[in-house]
């Protein structure tokens, strides 16, 4: 893949799946409460 | 049994959020976004949508969470509790709904019959052909009032019979109710499509080829960026992916527990849905560069969307595969099926909710009479003419109902109620609070979708849709939403059970959402 394919990926992966679980650990923690 | 739990009530947080975001994730997160996205500026494309994601689609969600959850009733009563005179709004979002589940269930029954014919690649060496002459048996394209009745022909039983299978599925889950039906089908589900999905992935990117079809999907265009055309594509896609405006949320959130995480919740399925579609992008782009470099040709030429894409060139690219064919073929299916029905399910509720809410009917008497009406209305879809049908009947409610239902919904809630009330609610209840922003969204995202509809009109008028004859599309596509507009005002009409009067409309809110002070209850 080229660089800038590359970089487009990996930020997207990360901001969308890294956003995901952070709504998900707060969300979890919520339920422990 | 309190009587939220005679309504029906999500069991758990989890069966919320995988429920919400099965609803979102449907077929065309795995054959629309990638196409869109690739055709858009590739990566680049990913900045318009991640914009849109975060001013339009979380914001409306966290809305439609917030009415729902506060005002417990699908959408009929979420928008005759406004003002009475908006309950007909509430019904044309459920008559849309109603109107998408009669045809949504016939392509899932398509992916059944593909699962069977993926083991022993029953398409051929020309899935075309294959799909259109041999499984669909497609006849005439539907032009003059003459050959409108001829056009359909006659019933397909290859068509119907998987489709049966597809209402059975959905009448024994919704059946079932809320927790026992709606959230264990999808905790059940949802995880098995992130399986399945993931295998496709795994296939694809391991694929000779693969590479170029990433670099198709994923390399950035920046100059595409400044044409408007790409950032309305970007929010007509979000807009159309998270299920909004057609009623499914509202009835949703209304199971919900008082206390509930709004703002989180709407945060999840946002991302939960985009999360998805990039993954399929992955998946998707991986076999079609695989494809292009075993047809030797470049990726945009193998580069399609939607029924297509999955009935045509993925057949093709099935028959090409080193090996496993017949398993990964079946994959690919499968991760249909479950996308398809976690959405079905969800359609199909918010069309039994609106009339068990409204009417002097349990749920089951309502689940009934949808099933009847609707399954009876979808074998007119496996005929011999059903794609055309569908495909104009689709066309008419995604690009014009569902655009109208929004614009109604969000002129009158974002500039004639008190939203400053509903952040004040979804605050209270959340750990994110949102900012004043979100008003702004609420109302920057009316005035986009009046601009949007606005362009589709003239475009159509131009160049109308697939080339199909006015006749056509006057029929099915004008005579689907004017019989959802006349059906809307005649259900507003009708008169509610007591206890419908009682909740709704003898209680209207005072133009805003008032708190709850006790949470437990």
């Amino acid at each position: 893949m080229s660089t800038g394919a590359t970089i487009v990926a990996v930020c997207s992966l990360t901001l969308l799946w890294g956003g995901f679980a952070i709504c998900l650990r707060i969300a979890m923690k919520d339920e422990n409460k | 049994m309190s009587k939220e739990e005679k309504r029906g009530q999500w069991g758990s947080r989890s069966g919320f959020i995988l429920a919400a975001i099965g609803s979102a994730v449907g077929l065309g997160n795995i054959w629309r976004f990638p196409y869109v996205a690739a055709s858009n500026g590739g990566g680049a494309f990913l900045i318009p949508y991640l914009v849109a994601l975060f001013t339009a689609g979380i914001p409306l969600l966290i809305l439609e969470f917030a009415m729902g959850h506060k005002i417990r009733s699908s959408a009929p009563g979420v928008f005759a509790k406004l003002d009475r005179k908006y309950e007909a709004i509430g019904w044309f979002q459920t008559l849309i709904a109603f109107t998408i589940a009669t045809y949504y269930v016939v392509i899932i029954g398509w992916s059944f019959s593909y699962l069977f014919f993926a083991f022993t690649s029953a398409w051929g060496a020309d899935p075309k052909a294959f799909l259109f002459g041999e499984y669909l048996q497609l006849g005439e394209a539907p032009s003059t009032l003459s050959n409108l009745g001829t056009s359909l022909g006659g019933l397909n039983l290859k068509v119907a019979i998987p489709l049966l299978l597809v209402w059975a599925i959905n009448y024994s889950v919704l059946r079932m109710g809320v927790k026992n039906g709606l959230e264990k089908a999808n905790k059940i589900f949802m995880p098995l499509l992130v399986i399945s999905l993931l295998v496709i992935v795994i296939r694809g990117v391991t694929l000779p080829g693969a590479m170029d079809g990433l670099n198709y999907f994923f390399s950035p265009d920046f100059s595409k960026l400044t044409d408007p055309k790409v950032w309305l594509a970007a929010y007509g896609q979000i807009f159309f992916s998270l299920s909004i405006c057609f009623a499914i949320m509202y009835a949703y959130a209304s199971y919900l527990p008082k206390k509930s995480d709004i703002v989180n919740n709407a945060f999840m399925t946002g991302l939960g849905n985009c999360s998805f579609s990039l993954i399929s992008g992955i998946g998707v782009f991986s076999i079609l560069g695989f494809m292009a470099q075993a047809q030797g040709v470049s990726v945009a030429e193998v580069s399609t969307a939607g029924v297509g894409l999955a009935f045509i060139v993925f057949p093709e690219a099935i028959n090409q595969l080193p090996g496993m064919n017949g398993l990964i073929g079946g994959i690919f299916f499968v991760t249909l099926i479950f996308a398809g029905l976690s959405s079905s399910l969800s359609i199909m509720e918010a069309v039994v909710a609106a009339i068990s809410d409204k009417f002097k009917l349990t749920r089951s008497q309502g689940l009934n009479r949808f099933t009847i009406t609707s399954g009876l209305l979808s074998l007119l879809i496996a005929t011999n003419g059903g794609l055309y049908v569908l495909d104009i009947v689709d066309y008419a409610t995604n690009q014009y109902g569902i655009v109208i239902a929004g614009i109604l919904e969000l002129v009158i809630l974002g500039w004639f109620f008190n939203l400053e009330s509903v952040r004040t609610y979804v605050n209270e209840l959340s750990d994110f609070k949102v900012g004043r922003w979100w008003i702004l969204a609420i109302k920057g995202t009316s005035i986009l979708l009046i601009i949007i509809l606005a362009l589709k009109i003239k475009g159509e008028i131009t160049s109308p849709y697939e080339g199909y004859s006015w006749t056509a599309l006057g029929v099915y596509g004008l005579g689907a939403i004017t019989l959802i507009t006349v059906g809307s005002f005649i259900l507003a009409k009708k008169k509610g059970s007591k206890e419908f009067e009682g909740k709704i409309y003898e209680k209207p809110l005072n133009n805003k959402l008032e708190l709850d002070l006790d949470l437990n209850n």
